[in-house]
């Protein structure tokens, strides 16, 4: 029968929640960053010129298309060997973490601005507004409202996908449960914790996330 | 003999080489309403959106009011954005479908235009906003959105949208062809209201009893081309084309049977 020992949480408490504080500031910068290549990409793509929408389309799909911890090893091992500039783990963790979330942000954000009803879009031209005005005023306002639950969860995916970074060696949660494990022979005990911070910290936003798109209905005119 | 609002002649317009307008010349005096009647596929639709420009003509020229366009089937005719878009506002627009913004208000709704287009400060165009609902019968639904109203009551919305920009005229594009028959009327009651007011109006129109009464003179559009035109009294009580009288008598044995 195995002996669970929890009090060596405590003893390491310093290192796991510096872990954790880790985790949720890539989560916050890689959010955020990723939510503007996405505006940027998302809009880029609905362009008429071929010479924008094609190369983002080609970024978007390669994004998606890979698996994210492919990703991550490519950007910290091949990367600097291509570019010839050598880049930390944590650098090439943000890059690639933002880049592989603004592909999905973007495919949220402009399909939010292309399921816009064209009978409204009519409406405000026949009234005398203006194409800037016509997408301030009508489109995106309602596009928000359509786009905030997918948004909301495709950052929670960010949010777990920071635990990839432990292969990085960049001192996230899980890296420093990992480092602590080692030390410790204790892998049941920081594994468990581990699982419930994440799930700790992640409910209170999901059930957040469900009450703004039951909050936020769009309806049809 | 005074000039004309509205002026268009030799108006094209064809959709993948398909001919919807094949030149269409027109006038309309202030103060006049014209209904355009047809069948589905004549270009009806099609030239009365050509007049506010949501369809850009091939060809020919479209005055209204002060502003002439001229179509030479290039898309540099087409005026820049600003220019556009003040052509537009001088013309009312009620579309078969409503078209109301669904994250607004009626009142919102209402005063978006002359907020966003006309700089109108809020609490006038708030207090043109509300007088205009009440026109249209609906003040007590200022704070309803779309989505809580009937119809009839959108379209009523739509129309208090139209000529909060005060508009020199107004186009319906079939306001009533969407409706539930029981909501026709308070529509066409509106438009009437309107018409009585001196309102200038051009209605593309499937009711051609209410064509009968309203207007001053119908065009029969087929084909892309006036078949007939003239005072509704000879339109659509003594129709001379062959079309006219095909497609009005259709209309007749479907309103007999509809009564019955």
């Amino acid at each position: 029968m195995y002996h669970w020992d929890f009090g060596i949480l405590w003893t390491y408490r310093t290192l796991l929640i510096a872990g954790l504080a880790y985790t949720l500031l890539f989560t916050m910068i890689c959010v955020v960053l990723g939510l503007l290549i996405g505006l940027v990409t998302g809009v880029g793509r609905l362009s008429k010129h071929r010479f924008v929408s094609v190369p983002l389309r080609a970024y978007v799909e390669v994004f998606r298309c890979t698996p994210v911890l492919v990703q991550l090893v490519w950007f910290y091992y091949a990367l600097p060997v291509l570019s010839g500039v050598q880049i930390s783990a944590v650098t090439a963790a943000t890059l690639c973490l933002s880049l592989y979330g603004g592909a999905f942000y973007s495919e949220i954000i402009r399909g939010g601005i292309i399921s816009s009803d064209s009978g409204q879009i009519e409406a405000a031209r026949a009234l005398g507004m203006r194409g800037h005005q016509i997408l301030r005023r009508i489109v995106l306002p309602q596009a928000l409202k359509r786009m905030v639950p997918p948004l909301m969860s495709q950052s929670i995916m960010q949010l777990k996908n920071t635990s990839l970074l432990s292969v990085l060696a960049v001192p996230d949660l899980l890296y420093q449960g990992q480092v602590i494990a080692h030390e410790t022979y204790r892998p049941l005990e920081l594994y468990t914790f581990i699982a419930v911070a994440y799930f700790a910290v992640l409910l209170p936003v999901t059930m957040w996330a469900k009450r703004l798109e039951f909050s936020a209905p769009v309806s049809e005119a | 003999m005074a000039t004309p609002l509205i002026e268009i002649s030799g108006l094209r317009k064809s959709f993948g080489g398909h001919g919807v307008l094949n030149g269409i010349s027109l006038q309309v005096m202030r103060g006049q309403v014209l209904a355009l009647i047809g069948p589905s596929g004549s270009g009806k639709s099609t030239l009365l959106r050509c007049i506010n420009l949501l369809t850009v003509p091939d060809a020919g020229r479209i005055t209204v009011g002060d502003q002439t366009i001229d179509f030479d089937g290039r898309r540099t005719a087409l005026p820049n954005d600003r220019r556009l878009a003040r052509f537009r506002a001088s013309t009312g627009m009620v579309f078969q479908h409503f078209n109301l913004f669904s994250h607004m208000t009626a009142l919102q709704n209402v005063m978006e235009g002359p907020l966003t287009v006309l700089r109108t400060p809020k609490a006038q165009a708030a207090a043109e906003a509300r007088a205009l609902l009440d026109k249209v019968g609906l003040l007590e639904r200022a704070d309803f959105y779309p989505d809580k109203l009937s119809g009839g009551q959108k379209q009523r919305v739509a129309i208090a949208r139209a000529l909060a920009m005060r508009p020199g005229v107004m186009l319906f594009d079939e306001a009533t062809s969407a409706l539930d028959p029981e909501l026709v009327d308070e529509v066409l009651r509106v438009i009437r209201g309107l018409a009585g007011e001196g309102m200038t109006m051009i209605l593309v129109t499937h009711e051609i009893g209410f064509a009968r009464d309203v207007a001053d003179e119908v065009i029969f559009m087929r084909d892309g081309v006036v078949a007939e035109s003239g005072p509704p009294s000879r339109v659509i009580d003594q129709p001379q084309n062959e079309a006219t009288r095909a497609f009005l008598g259709r209309f007749n044995a479907g309103a007999g049977s509809r009564v019955a």
